[in-house]
C-alpha cells in the first residue's frame, strides 16, 4: 500500500497507516546500512534537491548520504532565507530549480509553512526537513524508529518531551506522530517555553522534571536554543540546568531505567550532563544512525510514489 | 446637465425618511428638485431608471493607506482614488505611514495636488509625531492648516503614554481626533494572532493584550486630558467591551472594524495565504462575534477598509516575510451589506451611518444633504445585486485580497460627486 499523500509536510493528519509504513521500510533500510556495500539501486534516475535556507550539518548530511544510499542524483543549495536581502523570491528560486527538472525538494526554511509554500508552485514532492518553529517530520519519524526499536512498540508507551516546547518543530512532529500511533505524551519544561493552547492538543504539562522523570517510559530532551532568543524565556542558564537539566543524580534518585532520546546537538551541563549524555540510558548515536534509514524510507515511498 | 435618478430610495438618517421611491433631479451638479417631476424637468434630461437601488449621502472610508509618496508601485493617489470610486466612495481619508510620512505641510500639499478634480475627495491624516518615531509631535498646527483632518501613528501606537497625553493636548485645539493603532510593542512583532492555530501552524504569536492593553491605556489617557481618540480597526472581544464601557461613562471614544475583523477568523491562516496576514491579525470566533455586538449596538461607529496595498511579489512569499495588510475598497460595501445587512444585524440606514455619516462626523467634516440646493454627493447601491469579487478587475494597482472569487449580495452602482458622476466604469462630466 502507498502512501496517502505525496509530500511529506509534518506529521499531522499523517494516517497510522503511513507512520507504520514508513516505520517497517526504515527497518529494511537500516538493515541495507550495515552491510559492507551500503547502497541500493532504488532511486537510480531520481534527482533530489537538498534546498537549506537555514544552517544545519546533521540533518543536511543525513538526508544527503540516504539519498546516495538510494543511488538518487542529490545537490545541495544553501541561500540565506531572507529572500529580500537576496534579491531573488522564493518563488523564482524554486522555479529556476524546478526548471532542472527535479523529482524531490527537500526543504529546511527558518519560515513556517514554506514546504506547504512549495506544493502550491511546482510539481516535485516536497519533504518538510524543518520549517521554522513548525514541524519536523522526519526527527519525528526517527525519534518513533528508535522508541519502537527499543521498546518493540509505541503504543501505551509514556513519553515526556522536555525543553523549549514553544520554539521546537521537533516537539509538534513528535506530538503528532506519537499520538497517532497511541502512546500518552506530556511535554516539561519551563512555563515561558511551554504553548499557550497545549491542552488543546491532548498533551498534559508537567513542570517537575523529577516528575516527568518518575512518570514516563521515555525522555525526548531537546536542545535549548542558547543562540536563539529562546535566552529570554529563562532566567539564567545555571537555573535551566538546575530545575530542567537531566543528570545522573536526578535519574539514580528516582531510581528508573528510562530511555532518553536526544535530537542534538547536545549543549553539555544544561539539558543533558555529560555523564548522562554518554552513559547506558541513551541512544543518541543510535538516532542518528535511524535517522538516515528513515530518511531513506521516506525518500524511498514518495520517489516511486508516481 | 441636467440628470435623473428616477425610482430610487432615499437612505439619509439624518434627514425625514422618504419611505417610498422618488426622482432627484441634478442640475450641474446641484440636486434641483425630489419628488414628482414635471414634463420640464425632463427635457433633455439624462435619465438613469434605478429601480430598486437606493441612494445615500456619498461614503466615506476613514481608513485607507494610498502608498504616495513612497510606494507608486503599489498605488498612487489617483488609483487609490479610482479604487475608491469603484468602490462606490466620494470621500476618503489617507493614513499617514508614507514615505516620507505626512507630517508636513508639503507632503499634504503633494496629496492634495494628486488628488486635484478627482471625483474622490481624498482627506489626509496627519502622523502625531515626527516620522511617526513616537519622540517629538508633529507640526500639528501647520498639518491642520494645510488640510489635516486627524492625527495618527498608525502602523504603530503613539510609542509612549506621555507623548500620547502632549498629543491629545496640542490637536485638541482644533478639535481633532487622534486615531490610534492599538499594539502594545512589547507583545508585538508575531505573524498571527495568539490561539491554538499559532501552536499548530508554528507561526509566531501576537497575544490579543498587545490590542487590549494600548486601547485600555488611551482610554485612560482621554479621559484624563478630555480628549478625542478613535480606535482604529478595532479587533478584539475586550476591545470592544473597554470601548462600550468608556462611552457609557461619557469618554469622547469612537471606533472603527473592518470588513476582515468582522467576517474572518485565524482559522483562515490555515493554508498559509499571505492575504490574511494583516495587523491587527485574524483573531478568534469570539472576537469576530464581539466585533458584530459592537457594530449592532454603537459601540463601533464606522466601517473602514484599511486598504492596504501591496506589490505580489512582497506577497508572494514566506508567510513570516510577507507585509501586513489587505486592499479592501472595492469589496468593502459588498462585504458589509452580504454579511451585515442581509444578515439581519444592521439596518440599511445603520449601513449608511456606518459608511457615510459617522467617519465625517469623527472628523468635523460637513455631512452631504440629499435635498434640494446641495451639492450632490452621493452613492447609489444596489443592496440585492448578486456579483462575484474578481480581483482582475481592480481599480486599485494592487490585488492582494482574500475575498477573490466570493460571491457576494449588494454592489455599489455608481457615485455622484464634484459635478461628476462615476457608473459603470466610466467617468462622466454632469
Amino acid at each position: 500500500m502507498p502512501l496517502s499523500n505525496r509530500h511529506l509536510l509534518g506529521l499531522q493528519n499523517v494516517p497510522k497507516e503511513d507512520i507504520q509504513l514508513i516505520l517497517d521500510t526504515a527497518l529494511t533500510f537500516r538493515e541495507v546500512l550495515e552491510r559492507p556495500i551500503k547502497k541500493v539501486p532504488t532511486l537510480q534516475g531520481k534527482t533530489v534537491v537538498n534546498l537549506f535556507f537555514e544552517n544545519s550539518t546533521r540533518t543536511r548530511i543525513s538526508f544527503e548520504l540516504a539519498e546516495k544510499r538510494l543511488s538518487a542524483d542529490s545537490i545541495n543549495f544553501s541561500a540565506s532565507a531572507s529572500s529580500v536581502s537576496k534579491g531573488e523570491t522564493l518563488k523564482d528560486t524554486m522555479r529556476n530549480i524546478e526548471a532542472m527538472k527535479v523529482d524531490m525538494v527537500v526543504v529546511r526554511h527558518s519560515a513556517a509553512g514554506t514546504p506547504y509554500f512549495l506544493t502550491q508552485i511546482c510539481d516535485a514532492n516536497i519533504i518538510n526537513a524543518g520549517d521554522g518553529i513548525h514541524e519536523h517530520p522526519t526527527q519525528g519519524l526517527l525519534d518513533m524508529y528508535s522508541i519502537r526499536e527499543k521498546f518493540g512498540r509505541i503504543e501505551g508507551l509514556k513519553i515526556c518531551i522536555v525543553g523549549d516546547i514553544a520554539h521546537s518543530r521537533v516537539a509538534l512532529s513528535n506530538i503528532y506522530g506519537l499520538r497517532t500511533m497511541g502512546a500518552q505524551v506530556s511535554v516539561c519544561g519551563p512555563s515561558t517555553m511551554i504553548p499557550k493552547f497545549i491542552d488543546d492538543l491532548g498533551v498534559s504539562v508537567i513542570y517537575n522534571i523529577d516528575e516527568a522523570i518518575q512518570g514516563n517510559d521515555v525522555l525526548n530532551v531537546l536542545r535549548i536554543q542558547l543562540e536563539r532568543k529562546a535566552r529570554e524565556y529563562f532566567p539564567s542558564i545555571r537555573e535551566y540546568a538546575k530545575y530542567f537539566g537531566i543528570n545522573e543524580e536526578r535519574l539514580a534518585k528516582n531510581g528508573k531505567d528510562i530511555l532518553i532520546l536526544h535530537p542534538g546537538p547536545i549543549n553539555r551541563g544544561v539539558e543533558l550532563s555529560s555523564g548522562v549524555a554518554d552513559g547506558m540510558n541513551q541512544i543518541i548515536l543510535k538516532q542518528v544512525t535511524n535517522g538516515v534509514a528513515v530518511r531513506m524510507a521516506v525518500l524511498y515511498l514518495l520517489g516511486t510514489l508516481n | 446637465m441636467k440628470l435623473i435618478l428616477k425610482d430610487v430610495k432615499i437612505i439619509h438618517p439624518q434627514q425625514e425618511d422618504i419611505k417610498e421611491k422618488t426622482n432627484v433631479l441634478i442640475v450641474d451638479g446641484i440636486i434641483s428638485k425630489i419628488g414628482k417631476l414635471e414634463k420640464e424637468d425632463n427635457k433633455g434630461a439624462k435619465v438613469f431608471e434605478l429601480e430598486g437601488k437606493v441612494i445615500a449621502p456619498g461614503f466615506f472610508d476613514m481608513h485607507v493607506h494610498l502608498r504616495e509618496p513612497g510606494r507608486e508601485d503599489e498605488e498612487t493617489v489617483v488609483t487609490g482614488c479610482n479604487s475608491a470610486a469603484k468602490g462606490g466612495f466620494t470621500g476618503i481619508a489617507c493614513m499617514p505611514n508614507t514615505e516620507p510620512a505626512i507630517d508636513s505641510a508639503q507632503v499634504i500639499e503633494l496629496i492634495k495636488k494628486q488628488a486635484f478634480n478627482h471625483i474622490v475627495d481624498v482627506y489626509p491624516i496627519a502622523a502625531a509625531t515626527v516620522g511617526r518615531k513616537g519622540e517629538l509631535l508633529s507640526p500639528m498646527a501647520e498639518l491642520f492648516e494645510a488640510g489635516a483632518v486627524g492625527f495618527s501613528d498608525d502602523g504603530v501606537a503613539v510609542k509612549t503614554s506621555g507623548m500620547l497625553k502632549r498629543a491629545f493636548e496640542y490637536s485638541s485645539m482644533y478639535n481633532l481626533p487622534v486615531i490610534e493603532h492599538c499594539e502594545d510593542e512589547s507583545l508585538a512583532g508575531g505573524a498571527m494572532n495568539e490561539s491554538i492555530n499559532s501552536t499548530l501552524l508554528g507561526l509566531s504569536p501576537i497575544p490579543s493584550i498587545a490590542e487590549d492593553i494600548i486601547v485600555m491605556r488611551d482610554i485612560l489617557v482621554a479621559e484624563y486630558v478630555k480628549g478625542k481618540i478613535h480606535i482604529a480597526h478595532i479587533s478584539t472581544k475586550n476591545a470592544v467591551e473597554m470601548v462600550r464601557e468608556a462611552k457609557k461613562k461619557g469618554i469622547k471614544v469612537t471606533s472603527e472594524a473592518t470588513p476582515h475583523h468582522f467576517i474572518l477568523t485565524d482559522d483562515a491562516v490555515k493554508t498559509y495565504d499571505t492575504n490574511v496576514k494583516m495587523n491587527p491579525p485574524l483573531r478568534t470566533r469570539e472576537d469576530v462575534d464581539a466585533v458584530i455586538a459592537g457594530l449592532k449596538d454603537g459601540t463601533i461607529d464606522c466601517i473602514v477598509s484599511d486598504h492596504a496595498p501591496h506589490s505580489p511579489e512582497e506577497k508572494e512569499t514566506e508567510f513570516e516575510f510577507a507585509p501586513n495588510g489587505i486592499i479592501g475598497l472595492e469589496t468593502e460595501i459588498g462585504l458589509s451589506l452580504s454579511e451585515l445587512y442581509h444578515k439581519k444585524i444592521l439596518t440599511l440606514k445603520m449601513i449608511v451611518e456606518k459608511l457615510a455619516i459617522n467617519p465625517r462626523k469623527i472628523l468635523n467634516i460637513p455631512v452631504p444633504g440629499i435635498e434640494a440646493g446641495q451639492r450632490a454627493n452621493l452613492t447609489i447601491l444596489d443592496p440585492d445585486e448578486i456579483w462575484t469579487v474578481d480581483i482582475d478587475k481592480f481599480k486599485s494597482k494592487s490585488r492582494n485580497s482574500p475575498f477573490d472569487k466570493k460571491l457576494l449580495t449588494g454592489k455599489p452602482v455608481g457615485i455622484i460627486n464634484k459635478c461628476k458622476m462615476f457608473i459603470d466604469d466610466e467617468l462622466i462630466n454632469i
